[in-house]
């Protein structure tokens, strides 16, 4: 049996639901060796799509996650149109699907910094907990926060113009786009766009400042890593459609404008008896080399450009601050998560006065095929939809490698990194919690849904001692509520 | 509809994980109701996959807020409940509590959020695909009978008698108290009967 086919069991007790667990394991010496983070957990989504008929499939994808239900639809929408033997849409189309594409990400990245990000670095690692929350940001800094709401809800108004609704809705379907913009819709969204750029650009500069005048932050779960994302025809940063590029840490390029339609030649993933989480990583390299980064933090790197100015500025900084090389600083995810929110700034402001973005032009048939990949680059990373159907048109087969999964090893590595520094003897203490939630935020993983519904969202920590045995364990509820359990 | 309508039903929870589609199932039914006709003239549904921040922009200019949601632990078939400003303590942004949400809602306006309430259904099974179980969608069937009633009191006056047991003492006790959040007067007379 190949190793991608082996079947591996998954302990009952590794199982999370709606909660997050960090099991820190120590060597004979109490240094931290291996961190297992249980953050999120995604299975049953190939079950979920199979046996559904493909046309169904850009709607019902939408329900495998709250925070970017867009993505999903993007990427299942590039895979269906293989599907029906469509190369290339309209530009009317091909226009509205990257609008979408740049409002879903505006609001996901305003999201992550305005709410979950800028806590840690408006405040600190170590400040009172209630501060290190949107209200806390709120009550320091007004207008900030007050700023971020509004660029999401905008980001919640581009998706709701294309789509219908805001959640959900119906925009693309196999070979192209369900409608266009009127014009009225058009200027209502370009009415508020001057503000949306400078409020973006506001929240680039702070990131940029914060993370300079903080050289504590630079080390703080850092990363030597390959990065892999999308690229445009000429290294520019493409978030739609492009070819894959990956580097190595030292710069070099593995490969590059690499067709993602043969993902499964260049990226396998491998099954961990702890998780049911997969770790993915370059087939070239290996398993213990191979592994990578996705993300705002890879795009920024791996693009030699980005197409509009002022983003292009804010990343020619971002160079600069590591001489040209690459910032593998994990904590500058979020500098970098900021530079794209401008560019998703700027390029709606460009498309919504493209007159294509009103075209009646929507859509382009072909001929059926068995089988549909469509990559896309969602605001956590790179996003794998992969299809294959039957004569009836029914998906028999599917394979989704989310940008989260993608950021495994990377999440655990910066955990441990940031556990073995920090960990004070054989004690799991709340500054330790609190640094090791810093951590994991920067990556932005995706939880499954429906956490909600489940209670409230502790988050655990487990020290493991070299012989198997229960050291400590720490658990914060979502109230910020701190108990320990042995 | 207008974003102005003095009731906001505000049903929340993944529609393509079992019992989660509770929320968004009772507002759709709301809805299909208010479209019909006169049940419920003045109130405007809502559904999302979860809460997030740029929802208290959704509760601004209501005089009443009712979330609705899943609940694995809530007693059957649901319990009704006031709401309160919370602080969120959580370590991620994905899943914010509507008592969160009122309070960002105070911090972003300067003021109060509109009296809220949440409605908790209780739910048993959430995989990813699975269509909701019979014992949800019977617990959704007695819900909906309760917003019909909600509905149908426009001034609000009822509402906190129709309250689940538990919290029409904590209802008496912050009418006389409030601890700075303010009911509104027809609720207040209310729980003071």
């Amino acid at each position: 049996m190949s190793e991608q086919m082996r079947r591996v069991a998954i302990d009952p007790v590794t199982r999370v639901e709606g909660h997050g667990k960090i099991t820190l394991l120590q060597d004979a010496d109490n240094r931290v060796h291996e961190a297992r983070l249980h953050i999120v957990e995604f299975r049953g989504f190939e079950k979920f799509i199979q046996g559904r008929p493909y046309w169904e499939v850009p709607t019902f994808v939408q329900r495998l996650c709250g925070i970017c239900p867009v993505s999903h639809h993007l990427a299942a929408a590039k895979a269906v149109d293989q599907l029906v033997g469509v190369e290339e849409l309209t530009p009317s189309s091909l226009k509205l699907r990257q609008l979408l594409h740049f409002g879903q990400t505006l609001q996901s990245h305003a999201l992550h910094f305005f709410h979950l990000s800028s806590p840690d670095l408006l405040f600190g690692f170590g400040s009172d907990v209630a501060k290190r929350n949107i209200i806390g940001v709120i009550e320091a800094h007004p207008e900030t926060a007050v700023k971020g709401v509004k660029l999401r809800k905008y980001g919640q108004q581009v998706i709701a113009a294309i789509s219908g609704k805001r959640v959900h809705g119906s925009a693309a379907v196999p070979g192209g786009m369900n409608k266009s913009l009127t014009k009225e819709e058009r200027n209502v969204l370009l009415a508020d766009i001057k503000d949306i750029i400078a409020w973006s650009e506001e929240a680039v500069s702070l990131n940029e400042q914060i993370h300079m005048a903080h050289p504590e932050n630079h080390a703080f779960g850092k990363l030597n890593t390959n990065f892999l994302g999308m690229i445009g025809p000429k290294g520019e940063l493409e978030l739609y459609h492009g070819g894959l590029r990956a580097r190595a840490p030292d710069g070099s390029t593995l490969f590059d404008q690499f067709d993602y339609r043969g993902y499964q030649d260049i990226i396998r993933e491998e099954v961990r008896s702890w998780s049911y989480m997969k770790f993915p990583y370059l087939t070239s390299l290996g398993k213990e080399k191979g592994w990578y980064r996705v993300g705002p933090l890879a795009r920024v790197n791996n693009c030699d450009s980005i197409s509009t100015p002022l983003a292009e500025a804010a990343r020619k900084r971002f160079k600069a601050f590591a001489h040209g090389s690459f910032v593998q600083d994990t904590l500058a995810y979020h500098w970098a998560r900021m530079i794209e929110m401008l560019y998703c700034a700027e390029a709606i402001e460009l498309l919504l006065n493209d007159e294509d973005i009103s075209g009646s032009d929507l859509v382009v048939t072909g001929e059926k095929r068995s089988e549909g990949i469509g990559v896309i680059e969602a605001p956590r990373g790179t996003l794998f939809h992969h299809y294959k159907i039957d004569e009836e048109g029914m998906i028999k087969k599917a394979n989704l490698i989310v940008s989260t999964t993608s950021n495994n090893q990377a999440m655990n590595e910066s955990v441990r990194s940031v556990a073995d520094q920090y960990i004070d003897g054989n004690e799991i203490t709340e500054g330790l919690l609190n640094h090791l939630e810093v951590a994991v935020r920067a990556y932005d993983p995706c939880l499954s849904c429906a956490t909600h519904a489940l209670g409230k969202m502790p988050l655990q920590v487990e020290l493991i001692d070299a012989n198997g045995g229960l050291v400590d364990r720490l658990t914060k509820g979502s109230n910020g509520n701190i108990e320990r359990s042995l | 509809m207008s974003s102005t309508k003095p009731v906001l039903i505000f049903g929340y929870g993944n529609p393509g994980r079992g019992d989660d589609a509770l929320g968004p199932e009772l507002a759709a039914a709301i809805e299909a109701e208010a479209f019909a006709g006169v049940e419920c003239p003045l109130v405007e549904t809502q559904t999302d996959m979860q809460l997030q921040a740029e929802h208290v922009m959704d509760l601004a200019g209501r005089e009443r807020v009712l979330f609705v949601d899943a609940d694995m632990s809530c007693a059957e078939p649901y319990t009704f409940e006031i709401l309160e400003p919370e602080k969120d303590g959580s370590y991620t942004s994905h899943a914010m509590t509507p008592g969160a949400l009122l309070h960002a809602y105070r911090r972003v306006y300067g003021s109060e959020a509109p009296p809220s309430y949440v409605l908790r259904i209780r739910g048993y099974n959430f995989e990813l695909g699975d269509p909701m179980g019979d014992q949800a969608c019977l617990n959704l069937a007695a819900a909906i009978e309760l917003v019909r009633k909600l509905c149908a009191d426009v001034s609000g006056k009822d509402w906190n008698r129709l309250l689940s047991s538990t919290d029409k003492a904590q209802s008496h006790c912050q009418s006389r108290a409030c601890g700075g959040y303010t009911l509104p007067t027809s609720i207040e007379k209310t729980s003071q009967d």
